[in-house]
């Protein structure tokens, strides 16, 4: 695989306060054997989601190409490339989840979200929760045996 | 002082564990202390009081209940509607042959002196006395046989990582599957929320067999509660010498870290967990060759399930052929089955291989949760097949399961009543095909697409209706098409619940032609 040899850049525009944050996790990592995927869990923890200036700066400091590095934020279905909304439900639609009703409360999540540009609704693929289900993770928190009005009273329990 | 333990499973959380902790630690006169879970899922979250006769265990607690059960006597271990008798000697416990699930439950998970009184590291001193060659013979002996889907013999892989080095391979890896994607899967996690030790203990065994010094285990970042458990073991494990640079007074090293995975269920694939693990797309390899010759960063790699790891320690300490007299034909040894789904008992029972469906379903599982007639099981995770009612006296058996077109996979039993819908089951494994597939091939990524059309195309059309029995001949020769035409197991066996659907549930899709 082709890689661009380090961009010339540091001396030339000064860095934003972001990308030097970026640098410091990138550099934290870099000396560990196949960092990148724990870069990117760094980032993301720290500042919401990966920009395209993060992926530069990340391959900067791995000595990777910006298409590699993207290409692996690109695959990973966890990896955001825009700020998350403040809140966030994901529901399980997996099988052991759906025989117990995954699919109707999935679609009654969406309907209760729809008019909700603050909130978001992600479909997920099992949480390990599936003796208990249908589950669902409130704002990073799990819960089992899920129905609507849980998450009704979830979202009455969030200040405006 | 009375000492009460409450759960810090994560599904015992998902049901409340933490407001019944928080509610009990207001109570004066009691210390809380954070076990695992036992595995009996329905009942939690499982309150254990220590009493003279034991720990006595009241289920599915809730915050705002505490006062009654206080009131009812819970702290002397009173009797109550929810209250279950001594926990040990729980039926449902004591039917159970635990090898793997011994210790869960017991004590504070990170616990290593627990560990130690309950026969730990028993295994790996013996393995650090023991000529390497040994003790893969030991676990050739064992039978033990690959808990993550393959089946493939343990103890043959770890041979040939073994041979490689001897035969001047510089460097090896060992490492854990945890990436668990299953649906309807939950004793990795189980294990490494509720017993890490054992887990770090076998995958230590390997390490020091093969030569290796360094381990990650790859655990899915949709189990963050694993996650800091075994960040913390290590560090505990590392601290009493277990890990790092002089293993148990050894002079052996090995040292270990854990890596999270991003939200992609192929990354379970071996292949693609290495390719993850060092940082890129998990995009399957084509083998050969081998990740036990050339793994990670082309070194020989032990790759192994969290569950196989977990026997390693009693097939070490109590021998191979303890293990191996347990189970049927070519399946040695124990299972940790998962009853999930619409089951009214459900969470993880440990048996030798062998149990059939019928009885961990009825029996154990207790049928559906909602009391209906149980219609369809789903064996061995979303590539598995869906058995009909009738069809359940199959033997849990890696050859006995393969007869009856099912396979058992990582042992998650999915149950469902007589309300699923099996045309829309089978869409929705080609549509979990189509979300999941690493890209590489066509049948997979485009198959599974096409797949999902052509079932809306059936269900959207009457019965009866020209050019509706074309539908199916075209899905059967997409489904040939992705199983002969795949890289992997994705594509290669997402055919199967869909054949299984159309075979055994024909009137869920307004009938087939066949
Ligand atoms: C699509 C796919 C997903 C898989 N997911 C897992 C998984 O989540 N965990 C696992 O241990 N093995 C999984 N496997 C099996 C692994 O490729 C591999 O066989 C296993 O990790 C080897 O360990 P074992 O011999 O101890 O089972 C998966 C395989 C395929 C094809
Ligand atoms: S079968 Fe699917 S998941 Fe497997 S290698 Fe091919 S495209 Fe990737
Ligand atoms: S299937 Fe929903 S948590 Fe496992």
């Amino acid at each position: 695989m082709a890689r661009a040899g380090r961009q010339q850049t540091e001396a030339l525009t000064p860095r934003s306060a972001r990308g030097e944050s970026v640098r410091v996790i990138a550099q934290r990592y870099a000396r560990e054997r196949g960092p990148l995927l724990e870069i990117l869990h760094a980032v993301q923890a720290e500042h919401g989601h990966i920009a395209d200036e993060d992926v530069a700066e990340i391959a900067d400091v791995l000595n990777l190409s910006v298409a590699e590095v993207h290409g692996t934020v690109s695959f990973y279905h966890d990896f955001r490339r825009s700020p998350a909304a403040d809140h966030e439900v994901q529901i399980c639609r997996a099988e052991a989840c759906q025989a117990v009703g995954a699919a109707d409360l999935w679609a009654a999540t969406e309907q209760h979200f729809a008019h909700r540009e603050d909130v978001e609704v992600r479909e997920v693929f099992c949480f390990g929760n599936c003796a208990l289900g249908p589950s669902a993770s409130i704002d990073g928190r799990l819960r089992g045996h899920v129905t609507i009005d849980d998450i009704a009273t979830a979202e009455s329990g969030w200040s405006r | 002082m009375t000492t009460v333990w409450v759960p810090a499973d994560s599904s015992a959380r998902a049901v409340g564990a933490d407001e019944v902790a928080a509610a009990l630690a207001e109570v004066e006169g009691v210390t809380v202390r954070r076990n695992g879970t036992r595995g009996m899922l329905w009942r939690e979250p499982l309150v254990e009081v220590e009493t003279d006769r034991g720990r006595v265990g009241y289920a599915s607690v809730a915050a705002d209940g505490i006062p009654a059960l206080l009131e009812a006597g819970m702290l002397s271990g009173a009797d109550h509607e929810t209250c279950i008798g001594v926990v040990d000697e729980d039926p449902w416990l004591t039917a159970q042959d635990r090898v793997s699930l011994v210790r869960i439950g017991l004590a504070e998970p990170t616990d290593i002196r627990a560990y130690e009184a309950q026969g730990g590291w028993a295994g790996l001193r013996r393995a650090l006395d023991t000529d390497p060659t040994d003790v893969v013979e030991e676990v050739v002996t064992s039978g033990l046989r690959g808990r993550g889907g393959a089946g493939f013999p343990t103890g043959v892989k770890w041979r040939t990582v073994l041979q490689a080095r001897q035969g001047g391979a510089e460097q090896a890896f060992v490492c854990c599957n945890l990436d668990e994607g299953d649906s309807g899967t939950f004793a990795d996690r189980i294990l490494a929320e509720a017993d890490p030790f054992t887990l770090l203990e076998g995958m230590t065994i390997a390490a020091v067999t093969v030569g290796a010094t360094e381990g990650y285990i790859y655990c899915r970042s949709e189990y963050p509660d694993a996650i800091a458990r075994l960040r913390d073991a290590i560090a505990v494990a590392t601290e009493h010498g277990y890990l790092g640079d002089d293993v148990a007074g050894s002079g052996r090293a090995f040292r270990l870290q854990v890596r999270v995975g991003a939200g992609a269920y192929i990354c379970g694939e071996e292949t693609s967990m290495l390719e993850s693990l060092e940082g890129r797309r998990g995009e399957v390899r084509a083998k050969p060759p081998i990740p036990a010759l050339r793994g990670l960063w082309d070194s020989p790699t032990v790759v192994n399930n969290l569950l196989s790891f977990a026997a390693i320690p009693m097939i070490l300490a109590d021998g191979g052929e303890t293990y191996a007299a347990r189970g049927v034909g070519r399946s040695r040894g124990t299972q940790i089955f998962q009853l999930a789904g619409n089951i009214a008992r459900g969470g993880v029972f440990e048996a030798p291989l062998g149990i059939t469906l019928r009885e961990l379903v009825e029996d154990i599982g207790g049928g559906t949760r909602t009391g209906r007639p149980v219609r369809a099981v789903q064996v061995g995770g979303p590539l598995g097949a869906y058995l009909p009612a009738d069809r359940l006296d199959v033997p849990m058996g890696y050859e006995e399961l393969a007869e009856a077109g099912g396979m058992l996979g990582h042992g998650g039993l999915v149950v469902f009543d007589d309300t699923v819908d099996m045309a829309r089951m089978a869409r929705f494994a080609m549509e979990f095909c189509s979300v999941e597939s690493c890209g590489k091939c066509t049948p997979c990524r485009i198959g599974s697409t096409r797949g999902v059309e052509t079932i809306d195309r059936i269900t959207s059309t009457p019965a009866g209706a020209e050019g509706r029995d074309q539908l199916f001949v075209l899905l059967e020769d997409l489904c040939a098409t992705m199983t002969t035409g795949s890289l992997c197991a994705m594509g290669g066996l997402t055919p199967v619940p869909v054949r299984s659907a159309l075979t055994h549930f024909p009137e869920d899709f307004g009938g087939s032609p066949r």
